[in-house]
């Protein structure tokens, strides 16, 4: 049921659709552990115009939270800029934070306070006189679906649960521009579909501009318009899934013959063809790379049978995000993760709840 | 100017809203005053310890030691739960909004404050029964003392928070090397002039000595002596000193 009032500003969304919402230029920022730098981000620019779901992708430890942090003010960049809405983050952080809503890798209720005390909380903190940051807290509460645990405390939900709580505070103040933190991570399946599903609503229902982290391929893959992947610090690709895994990686035709001379004759044959990039031999089965492998398969299949070869399988073979990756880095996705990946985050006091 | 004071308020009323929605929970916090105040109040009694300031009371003596032990233990619990907040998301969920970020160390600030208060009124409704001449007045001057002190060692134990991110071992470290040695060296629970001179020496220099003295004074209903004056100065250079780096903290940025 979602019971949104439109907010004031989806006329202006309107108007200047056609701006970038979310410009981050240069951005560098670096830590001090000991005598040791850390470069968390090393150069990061990219932008998203108004109304756009765009994906951070990269492995764990790559700098996409700290590229969220500095976007939302909560971190000053070491070097760049930010611009939200039109707004310069570094002169103007309080006209950026009034747009934006922001929900962190963490959860953000506190332990001891239900859930729509922290909401009314949150709506306050936005300039919201009571009665307005009431109705929001339960308007929120009943579009996520989650009216029932008004009157919880956090240490009683589920993870996914928890994490609506979470997308909860985040919308409280109806901002033109949304900051997911891995907001699936850790959840299951069927929270995490649930949770694409309000994602998905709350774009269609309000235009609203969402830039989100993952390190999950197929969610990045399935969801997003846009996929910006960044590793080791560094924005590495940036476009449609299907950009990237036609410009990046390509895809494969397979044709499995009867013997390896078979093949090798095959593979020579691929070779004459136009627009192959990439051809690979295991035992009878030839694999060659080409953009449009469908399309290019009929073809490849006559000239194989204009040279007598036996062909006794054949297929095509889209490449997947991780593919993508693999080419750009040499590395897997989902296996290059940083070692110091945060597992026992428990805050000290949770447990005097 | 009214922003912040909104913004202030906002917090304020996020921390205390728990306690009001169970105020049973306050009543907990205070079991170790409270276990303290009736056995080793008793106890001291018991013992027929000369201690009052010459009126003889040792409840008189013993109760504003007690609060001010008060006073010191619930900042330190404040600081532990601002910890767990900055390590969790819920410091940086408020940090993302527009509010006023030395709100956020006020707000929380009055909500210890208060609830010292509570607790302080509720310690010396107990020690009455217990044979406690109260001199009203003075208990209340002794209530404003301390709440001058609690609002600057509230504000400290926020800073140490934040200055001990991400581990909180800073915090741990301090307040536990800190706190006891605090409370023993500013004659809380025993008078130092029993002991050697050089424990003499060190409460000299530890300003919640003067706090506690102060507190005694006040809470006979000595309200002019030099003692006092010394105890309000003490007091009131922690609390300056707490709201200035507290201040300074939040401005930098967390
Ligand atoms: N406050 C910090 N102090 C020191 N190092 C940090 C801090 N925040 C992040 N880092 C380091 O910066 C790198 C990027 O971290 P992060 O942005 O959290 O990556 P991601 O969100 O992509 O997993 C990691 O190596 C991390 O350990
Ligand atoms: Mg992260």
């Amino acid at each position: 049921m979602w019971m949104f009032t439109v907010p004031f500003w989806m006329l202006t969304v309107q108007i200047m659709s056609a701006e970038q919402m979310i410009r981050a230029e240069s951005l560098r920022r670096t830590f001090k552990a000991g005598r040791k730098t850390i470069e968390a981000v090393r150069d990061v620019s990219f932008d998203v115009a108004a109304g756009e779901l765009v994906a951070l992708l990269g492995p764990n430890g790559a700098g996409k939270s700290t590229t969220l942090r500095m976007l939302t003010t909560l971190l000053p960049p070491t070097a760049g800029s930010v611009h939200i809405a039109g707004f310069e983050a570094a002169r103007e952080p309080r006209r950026v934070r009034e747009a934006i809503g922001y929900v962190g890798q963490k959860n953000s209720s506190g332990e001891n306070h239900r859930i729509r005390d922290e909401l009314v909380t949150q709506g306050r903190c936005y300039g919201l006189r009571a009665r307005d940051a009431r109705r929001r807290a339960d308007e929120v509460l009943e579009s996520l679906g989650i009216s029932g645990l008004a009157a919880r405390t956090p240490g009683t939900l589920s993870g996914g649960q928890r994490r609506r709580v979470d997308i909860a505070l985040g919308l409280v103040h109806s901002p033109r521009v949304l900051f997911l933190d891995e907001p699936s991570a850790g959840l299951d399946p069927r929270s995490r579909a649930g949770l694409w599903e309000q994602i998905q609503l709350l774009r269609r229902e309000y235009g609203i501009t969402i830039l989100l982290t993952t390190h999950y391929l197929d969610e990045a893959d399935q969801m997003a318009e846009r996929i910006v992947i960044v590793d080791r610090g560094e924005v590495i690709a940036n476009g449609t899934a299907d950009a990237l895994k036609a410009d990046l990686a390509g895809d494969w035709m397979r044709v499995t013959t009867s013997d390896a001379g078979a093949a090798r004759a095959a593979a020579g044959l691929a070779g004459r063809m136009t627009g192959i990039s990439e051809i690979a031999i295991d035992g009878s089965t030839v694999h060659a790379r080409i953009a449009a492998a469908d399309a290019a398969l009929p073809g490849y299949l006559r000239l194989l049978d204009q040279d007598s070869i036996t062909v006794t399988r054949a297929g095509v073979r889209r490449p997947s995000l991780d593919d993508v990756f693999i080419n750009l880095t040499g590395r897997r996705l989902e296996e290059s993760g940083d070692a110091h990946e945060t597992t026992a985050d428990q805050p000290i006091g949770a447990t005097h709840a | 100017m009214p922003d912040r004071l909104r913004d202030t308020a906002t917090i304020f009323f996020r921390e205390i809203t728990p306690e009001l929605r169970s105020p049973v929970s306050m009543f907990f916090t205070m079991g170790q005053p409270l276990l303290f105040l009736v056995l080793f109040g008793s106890m001291l009694v018991g013992a027929d310890a000369n201690l009052g300031a010459g009126t003889g009371d040792v409840w008189q003596w013993f109760v504003p030691g007690i609060l001010v032990m008060m006073c010191l233990m619930g900042p330190l619990s404040a600081g532990h739960s601002m910890l767990s907040e900055l390590n969790g998301g819920q410091l940086e969920r408020l940090l993302v909004t527009p509010i006023s970020r030395t709100s956020i160390i006020f707000g929380r600030t009055g909500k210890d404050t208060v609830t010292l208060f509570v607790q302080a009124i509720l310690i010396t409704a107990v020690a009455v029964p217990l044979g406690m001449e109260l001199h009203l007045p003075g208990a209340l001057a002794t209530m404003g003392l301390l709440i001058v002190m609690a609002v600057g060692l509230s504000a400290l134990s926020y800073v140490l928070a934040i200055a001990s991110r991400p581990s909180g071992n800073l915090f741990w470290i301090v307040t536990q090397m800190l706190i006891f040695p605090i409370m023993l060296l500013s004659g809380i629970l025993l008078p130092i002039d029993a002991g050697p001179g050089w424990l003499g020496t060190i409460a000299a220099i530890n300003p919640i000595t003067y706090v506690v003295d102060a507190a005694r004074a006040l809470f006979t209903g000595n309200l002019l002596e030099a003692t006092v004056l010394h105890g309000l100065l003490a007091a009131t250079a922690i609390a300056v000193i707490g709201l200035t780096l507290s201040t300074r903290a939040m401005k930098r940025g967390i």
